[in-house]
């Protein structure tokens, strides 16, 4: 059964939180990686592999750079 | 000339956390010694290490961790330590900051660890950090980040003469006036199959692995090699008036430093010390003064069988045989890139407190043993000046002389 947009975010924030020391209560569909959530180039390289891992989808690193924000990465991942 | 002063310490060792806890530990003449429980350790030769009193993750935050080296972690953890005991502040001109910090081996244990995950997961799951976190220059770009210095960030690679080297090249940074104030030192972290293996595997370390505390025996008749450990010292070393003019205190002078190679043989030392003897010669006519008024010399003695009794020659023929020595690699184990900073901590605090801390497990001194060793028990003397040296593998030497503030 594929995960509500609920789920995702909050595993997502389980993996900003272990890798890049986000406040769980900063993550907001609406909150930029880089600009609200202080999380940089190299930390997202790591983000982006444990997301693959988690929820078991593909992200190409082309396809990294349109991920802005928290919304942006749930809703690639819940497309799969 | 520019005088060079030092104005505040950090370490974190074998022995303690901090500088005190260090300090009271090697004055009481503990070993920071023990026998390695580790997976990894149960088929070497040597199985027994000086492993840090105090974790990193003790001090610094989880996220902060996992991006830096444990080099790069104990570098931060002494550094921050000297800062602070300087009274360094923000507001300092960041233009006249320098950082002269090194590491002999580097990220090794990253760089081992990165590999098992290349070849059991594949390129795409190698940390991003890697290069930054194995790289040599690692702790001194890590340090000179945290304090956004900008006069330069050196980092000196010579093996066990590292950090020696490193204060070397601080007291020059300032002496040809490139900065005010220079965060100097090195650490080391290679306690590890790998690191441990090549060191069993030249015959360097000692396999008394049944009785840790006594394996670190500099100069007595029974050593059998050198006992690794880790850990790192750092150092604030400032130009006088610099110093003065904010009311900070002044532990000791960087009197003079010199720096040598053998020319000889890439691990073996030279059998005469020749070229560590001329380092201690060019600190001595760096400082100007006659070494007779060197009370102390805090030896490098890793307890290896040929290094120990070359160093007692080179130091007889250029200091002479007035001197107390001692050997706090009897304790502290060898911190290789990480030794030269915390073995000068402990000579400045000789001069500042006066008290040499003891070489232990010198039972049965090695017959050619003909200087004066603080054995056994720290000796209480008054002293102007104390020598620290270290020599490297490759044949790198370094010679630090601290006069009395």
């Amino acid at each position: 059964m594929a995960l509500s947009r609920d789920e995702i975010r909050e595993g997502l924030s389980d993996i900003l939180e272990e890798v890049a020391g986000v406040n769980p209560d900063d993550v907001a569909d609406g909150k930029s990686f880089t600009d609200d959530l202080d999380v940089d180039s190299l930390a997202m390289v790591e983000v982006v592999v444990a997301a693959e891992e988690k929820f078991g989808v593909k992200i190409p690193d082309d396809e990294v750079a349109n991920l802005k924000t928290v919304g942006d990465a749930v809703s690639y991942i819940e497309k799969g | 000339m520019t005088e060079v002063v030092v104005t505040g310490l950090g370490a974190t060792t074998p022995l303690g956390g901090d500088v005190a806890s260090t300090w009271e530990a090697l004055v009481a003449g503990r070993s920071g010694v023990h026998q390695l429980t580790h997976e990894w350790a149960r088929e070497l030769p040597c199985r027994i290490a000086a492993e840090l009193a105090v974790e990193p993750s003790e001090v610094l935050p989880r996220v902060r961790l996992r991006r830096l080296d444990r080099s790069e972690q104990i570098a931060l953890v002494a550094a921050q330590q000297a800062w602070d005991d300087a009274g360094l502040s923000d507001d300092l001109d960041k233009e006249r900051l320098g950082v002269v910090f090194g590491s002999g081996i580097g990220g090794a244990l990253t760089l081992l660890a990165q590999d098992d995950i290349l070849e059991e997961s594949g390129a795409r799951k190698v940390s991003p950090f890697t290069v930054p976190m194995l790289m040599p220059n690692g702790p001194a770009a890590v340090v000179g980040l945290e304090f956004g210095a900008q006069a330069g960030v050196h980092a000196p690679t010579s093996a066990c003469a590292t950090s020696a080297e490193a204060i070397s090249w601080a007291a020059d940074m300032i002496r040809a006036g490139r900065a005010d104030v220079v965060v100097a030192g090195g650490a080391e972290a290679v306690i590890g199959g790998l690191p441990m293996a090549g060191f069993s595997s030249m015959k360097a370390m000692s396999t008394r692995n049944d009785d840790p505390e006594h394996a670190s025996r500099p100069w007595d008749r029974d050593r059998d090699g050198f006992v690794m450990g880790e850990g790192s010292g750092a150092l604030i070393l400032e130009r006088r008036e610099h110093a003065e003019a904010r009311g900070a205190k002044i532990y000791a002078v960087v009197a003079g430093s010199g720096l040598t190679s053998d020319g000889y043989d890439i691990v073996q030392p030279d059998p005469e010390c020749r070229g560590g003897g001329r380092a201690m010669a060019a600190a001595i006519r760096q400082a100007g003064i006659d070494p007779k008024d060197i009370g102390h010399v805090n030896a490098h003695a890793t307890s290896t069988p040929v290094g120990d009794m070359a160093e007692v020659k080179g130091i007889k023929r250029e200091v002479g045989d007035h001197v107390v020595l001692t050997a706090t690699k009897s304790m502290t184990g060898h911190l290789l890139g990480g030794a030269g900073a915390v073995e000068s901590i402990a000579a400045i605090l000789a001069i500042a407190e006066g008290v040499i801390p003891p070489t232990i497990n010198l039972e049965n001194p090695d017959p050619a043993l003909d200087l004066d060793v603080a054995a056994n028990e720290a000796r209480k003397v008054e002293l102007n000046a104390a020598l620290n040296t270290a020599f490297g593998f490759g044949g790198h030497n370094a010679a630090l002389l601290f006069t009395k503030a």
